[in-house]
């Protein structure tokens, strides 16, 4: 019952969306080489190159760091060491996500300053927060039984984590990984704003300009981003988390 | 051999120290099935995680085979005690073959000789490998994930079973069919087997001998006929329930009170190894006063008397 309750929770994994998302964007290109548009956005295309590389970059590092740290601290908030403290920090969690990411970036410009570091570590709070989140709130759903089980099993301490807390909470860490790479991709942009390049470069600079052009050389290649890392971490939703707890592949 | 020595655990709350167990002492011989029996909060779970070290003893010892458990490693020494909770507890990222190989893999078997272990448990609990080995706990029926649970906790081979009401959670009819297969293994497995359970009519079908728990104190330890026979108090003697005699028969074979043949003639009979349950039914239905005994191969060996079981109920 569990099992067909939490189907209908999660959507089925299914190539639909990135079919639909294929054809709005194919009768966008038509639409741009139709009006011209098209022919202006290819003046920016050595801008494009560079600044998409500068762009990768501080998704990339902070996005990165921000997996790996978060999974870390989401898990050591789950050790009952830690139960005192862990409700309350969860807490200041929840709060700090819900700072909007452009006052993140601001707090952070008048600490570190303007620069690419500044929007690295910016971006590493914002993305950072959902994953300590939901590494934590997954370990703990994980059945005390379980744990129970394991211990009286002789699993060390370690070996529960790594064989079945992680394990049984990895469809819940996955789930704020994505979430927490969507905020990466969308608030990348911002960057620019605090000196931190990227395409952002382009889209402010169009609008400010009503450079249309110049503004779309910049936002179509953020939204194909936004698009294929979250194909990416959906992919590895999948795959990676184990059949028996992986709701999009129940059998 | 498992033997708790004045077995204490006190708990300090904010209303004060609690004991949940006070001492216990009780021997379990090796190879016996011993039921832990008492209303919920009576300390009998507590008494059974002391065994594997989930719980630390206030006080007390616990040995076994000999071995002060105080003195070894606690997770080396889990790895050498089977496990069954109620809520079964399989993994369920992990396949039936995995769960199953929990153990032995954390003992350090080779993949191959653990997936045959696993093969081999299955089948004995009557579940068919080729089906069951890669399916994932979601997969199963309650009975044949308990089945499993069963079999995880036998992997390695351990001569201790703990089991904390490993039945609770399946049905009825189910029950009584995990019950006997469960009984007919332990024939031939012999481990020394300590099982909690709150249901008077398990502990009696399933126990060498029941020891009764009341808020963490043991009122009785001793064989299932004789606690029903004799009950050393008055909570015993509510706690078994005033069919306790209907319940002796249960326990009580054809053979043990069986007398010589008396040539009563044509009609029912029953078998030695049947128990007094079916004698006294078939007392009831036929209004007989004696029933011929037959052995395996069907020759009357022996009669059955209503005399005769009369003096066994009452004899102890």
């Amino acid at each position: 019952m569990l099992r067909t309750l939490s189907i209908s929770m999660v959507p089925q994994r299914s190539l639909v969306p990135y079919v639909v998302l294929g054809a709005i964007a194919l009768s966008i290109v038509w639409g741009l080489v139709a009006s011209g548009m098209w022919n202006d956005m290819l003046r920016y295309r050595k801008d494009v190159v560079y600044l998409t590389k500068q762009h990768l970059v501080l998704v990339g590092v902070s996005g990165s760091l921000a997996i790996v740290s978060g999974v870390a601290l989401g898990v050591w908030l789950s050790r009952p060491w830690m139960r005192r403290y862990a409700e309350a920090t969860i807490q200041v969690v929840n709060m700090g996500t819900a700072i909007p990411t452009l006052g993140k970036l601001a707090l952070i410009m008048t600490v570190l300053g303007i620069g690419a570091l500044s929007a690295i570590v910016g971006l590493w709070i914002a993305t950072l927060l959902p994953i300590i989140r939901n590494t934590y709130v997954g370990i703990r759903a994980v059945p005390h039984h379980l744990v129970d089980a394991a211990q009286g099993m002789g699993m060390s301490p370690t070996t529960i984590l790594r064989r079945v807390e992680l394990p049984n909470a990895m469809f819940v860490i996955f789930a704020g990984v994505r979430t927490a790479m969507a905020i990466n991709v969308g608030t990348a942009p911002i960057a620019f704003l605090i000196g931190g390049g990227g395409l952002g470069e382009l889209i402010f600079t169009g609008i400010d300009l009503q450079e249309f052009g110049m503004m779309l050389a910049g936002a179509i290649p953020t939204a194909l981003l936004a698009v294929a890392v979250d194909f990416v971490f959906g992919q590895a939703q999948y795959w990676l988390v184990p059949r028996g707890v992986n709701p999009l592949r129940a059998s | 051999m498992i033997r708790l020595d004045a077995l204490t655990k006190v708990y300090h709350t904010s209303h004060g120290d609690v004991a949940s167990v006070s001492n216990v002492t009780l021997e379990v011989p090796e190879g016996a099935t011993c039921v832990l029996l008492g209303p919920s909060g009576c300390g009998k779970t507590t008494t059974l995680r002391m065994i594997n070290r989930l719980v630390t003893p206030t006080s007390g010892r616990i040995t076994i085979a000999g071995r002060d458990t105080g003195s070894v490693d606690p997770v080396a020494l889990r790895r050498t005690i089977g496990y069954v909770i109620q809520q079964i507890g399989l993994f369920p990222n992990m396949t039936v073959a995995q769960n199953i190989g929990v153990v032995p893999r954390l003992l350090g078997w080779d993949a191959a000789r653990t997936r045959k272990r696993a093969e081999e448990l299955l089948a004995m609990l009557a579940l068919d490998p080729g089906e069951f080995l890669d399916r994932y706990p979601s997969e199963l029926s309650g009975g044949q994930a308990q089945r499993v649970g069963v079999a995880r906790a036998l992997a390695a081979d351990p001569p201790v079973l703990l089991m904390d009401e490993p039945f609770g959670a399946v049905d009825p009819v189910n029950r009584e069919v995990i019950q006997d297969e469960f009984l007919r293994m332990q024939k031939a497995l012999r481990k020394t087997v300590l099982f909690v359970s709150h249901d008077i009519d398990e502990a009696v079908k399933m126990a060498d001998c029941i020891a009764i728990f009341r808020a963490g104190k043991l009122e009785q330890f001793a064989p299932p006929d004789e606690l029903l026979g004799r009950p050393a108090n008055d909570f015993v003697r509510g706690f078994v329930g005033s069919d306790r005699t209907l319940k002796r028969l249960r326990r009580i074979a054809v053979s043990e009170v069986m007398g010589a043949p008396n040539g009563a003639g044509a009609g029912p009979t029953v078998s030695t190894t049947d128990d007094l349950r079916r004698v006294a039914t078939l007392f009831l239905e036929h209004g007989v006063d004696a029933l011929p005994c037959v052995d395996e191969s069907g020759r009357v060996v022996g009669t059955v008397t209503r005399a005769a079981v009369a003096t066994r109920l009452g004899a102890r």
